[in-house]
């Protein structure tokens, strides 16, 4: 991998991208039920699985964005 | 009839997926500009983006629901097509039979066949190939389609069209690079989509060994019920799982089908080649984590009397297809529903783009420049390929269609693979491994191991055959039939092959360099330090498939 930005673009970055824009919209979804709780509950809901999960995808993608900007495809 | 509801979150997710993925298609295009740019994507990958779209292109959502309504029927016995039915085959495949395919430059596994035998056989699978992946691509689109019907209550027309559409966007705009990058990006989402259903099942029921020690003796074991047929549920001994499923299906599938033998020619070099089914198959030992232990969750849950599965359009009857996507309403919040929709949606749609891509390559290499265009140029070639794409995604929505209008299409698919890619396991492995292996014997061995498979298939569906015969069971279940059926058409073709080859000439020693073990110089990694050596992480997969083996055994 050369570091240029005019040619393709590792796949990883677009892992990061679209991991961080999910993840980023599932932990929203989170906050918007722990501040606005839902009538309906789902099973182990009191856990706030979409916090948590959406985070760590963010975290994630954040990994795979940051370590790959710059890196192109022989 | 509708289970899941979904909020603004979860179409914003859905919608980013489908921009997102039209996208990649639009960003690849200017990156198209030789056939095998379009077709092999460049030769360019590493063994890691390789060998994940390698999995990919396996990871169907129609194989995720598929088994995780299969392990409430089979149980632990599931996990078998995922070790045994896999692992050995991808290690197979990256030490021994690589090598062959990437070293003689192939386009195809038709152009492989071409080489080392000749052009009848190549035509004979190019085409069987075709009209298999079009089936399972349109098969797939059904039940894409059938599943949203059931679960979300989308309209099947729309749910067809619409991501038929989509698919033949990004392949026609990205070639196999558009497939592969889209591939990669299912990985991810249906991990992070459908992992956390598993997370969420084990917390709720007590943990993973509270759930395993709740199962009865038929469902709750690897080899421990394997003794005798009757006392699975599958109603298969040991020896048909050896057999039919550890040797001949899988390695009929995992070294023989194009859709995933594809992926690895896209890689860079032979090294990298060689690792990516290797890297694969750590991934796919993975997945039971996500399939059987939902379909355990789901049977314990329906078991508790907690969840219902939804009834199946037609029969009325409950649908264990419909198992996640119960357990997703059960668990998951506005927001990762949209993301467990996105990740089905994914593995769907990337099942389709593996199938339309495996098709418009061979198609193209193996028929059209075969029979009608013989100098055609990479710009030519190319055209072909989009207009292939086209007609491909057509044809599948035909066939998506025909499968709506009768219903019975359904099960003759399923045997597909044991009709196609049984008996021409048996031509690939003598093809490599056996100089004297010739044209004529290769090509009759094909049409027989093709023909008695479809025969049996017919024969037990009529009741012109006993099924106790060919499977050594008293009461064998519809998977048994398979697993035998593959074993005794890989057999008939392979001993055919060989008393044809017997009696028939030879190709000169000369015309096989770079296509038969013996034939062919040996690559030297000397300078590759061991642990990165193909055969140190080979080791690697086999110890760690061999303690999964024995800890669920």
């Amino acid at each position: 991998m050369a570091n240029k930005t005019s040619e393709l673009k590792t796949i990883w970055y677009f892992v990061g991208i679209i991991l961080i824009i999910m993840g980023g919209l599932v932990f929203l979804s989170g906050i918007v039920q722990l501040v606005a709780p839902p009538l309906t509950k789902t099973i182990l809901s009191e856990l706030y699985p979409a916090i948590w999960w959406g985070g760590l995808m963010m975290i994630v993608g954040l990994i795979y964005f940051l370590t790959n900007k710059n890196k192109i495809v022989d | 009839m509708q289970t899941l509801n979904l909020s603004l979150f979860d179409w914003l997710i859905i919608a980013v997926y489908f921009v997102f993925v039209v996208g990649i298609g639009y960003y690849l295009r200017r990156f198209m500009g030789s056939k095998e740019d379009f077709f092999e994507a460049g030769r360019r990958n590493s063994a890691w983006v390789a060998g994940i779209a390698f999995v990919s292109a396996n990871l169907g959502s129609l194989e995720i629901l598929g088994w995780t309504g299969g392990t409430m029927k089979y149980g632990m016995f599931v996990s078998h097509f995922y070790w045994i039915g896999a692992i050995p085959a991808m290690i197979f495949l990256g030490l021994y039979m690589m090598p062959f395919y990437y070293s003689s430059k192939i386009h195809s596994i038709p152009g492989y066949l071409l080489l080392r035998f000749d052009e009848k056989t190549r035509l004979l699978n190019a085409f069987s190939f075709g009209i298999m992946t079009i089936l399972m691509s349109g098969i797939n689109l059904y039940l894409m389609a059938l599943v949203f019907y059931v679960v979300l209550g989308w309209d099947l027309h729309l749910s067809i069209w619409i991501s038929a559409a989509v698919i033949g966007m990004y392949i026609t705009l990205g070639g196999l690079l558009s497939a592969i990058f889209t591939e990669i990006v299912q990985f991810f989402l249906i991990w992070f989509g459908l992992f956390l259903i598993s997370i969420l099942g084990i917390i709720d029921l007590g943990g993973l060994d509270t759930i395993l020690s709740g199962l009865p003796d038929r469902l709750g074991s690897l080899w421990a019920t394997a003794g005798h047929a009757s006392a699975n549920e599958m109603g298969v001994s040991w020896l048909g799982i050896v057999l039919g499923l550890g040797f001949v299906l899988s390695f009929g599938y995992w070294t023989t089908d194009f859709l995933l033998v594809q992926r690895a020619f896209s890689a860079k070099n032979l090294d990298a080649a060689r690792k990516t089914p290797i890297y694969a198959s750590f991934f796919k030992m993975a997945l039971p984590f996500i399939v059987v232990v939902g379909g355990l969750v789901a049977w314990k849950l329906q078991d508790l009397g907690q969840i219902e599965l939804l009834p199946h359009p037609s029969s009325g009857e409950p649908w264990n297809d419909t198992a996640l996507p119960v357990l997703i309403a059960r668990y998951f919040p506005p927001g990762l529903i949209g993301l467990g929709i996105t990740a089905l949606l994914a593995g769907f749609m990337a099942g389709q783009a593996g199938n339309v891509s495996a098709f418009n390559t061979v198609w193209t290499y193996d028929i059209y420049r075969v029979l009608f265009k013989k100098d055609a140029t990479d710009e030519h070639l190319i055209w072909v390929g989009r207009v292939t794409t086209v007609v491909g995604v057509f044809l599948s929505i035909l066939t998506a269609y025909a499968a709506m209008q009768f219903s019975t299409i359904m099960d003759y698919i399923q045997a597909i693979f044991s009709w196609v890619n049984a008996p021409l396991f048996a031509t690939m492995l003598l093809g490599m491994f056996w100089k004297r292996a010739t044209s004529a014997g290769a090509f009759w061995g094909l049409i027989a191991g093709m023909a008695s498979s479809f025969y049996m298939f017919i024969g037990i569906k009529f009741a012109w055959l006993n099924p106790a015969l060919l499977t050594f069971s008293q009461n064998p279940s519809e998977m048994s039939h398979n697993l035998w059926r593959a074993w005794w058409a890989w057999l008939i073709c392979f001993s055919l092959t060989v008393v044809i080859s017997l009696f028939t000439k030879p190709k000169a020693e000369s015309e096989l360099v770079g296509l038969v073990k013996g034939l062919t110089e040996k690559v030297s990694l000397q300078s590759v330090p061991f642990y990165r050596k193909p055969g140190f992480v080979a080791i690697i997969a086999l110890l760690i498939f061999a303690i999964l083996n024995i800890y669920f055994w």
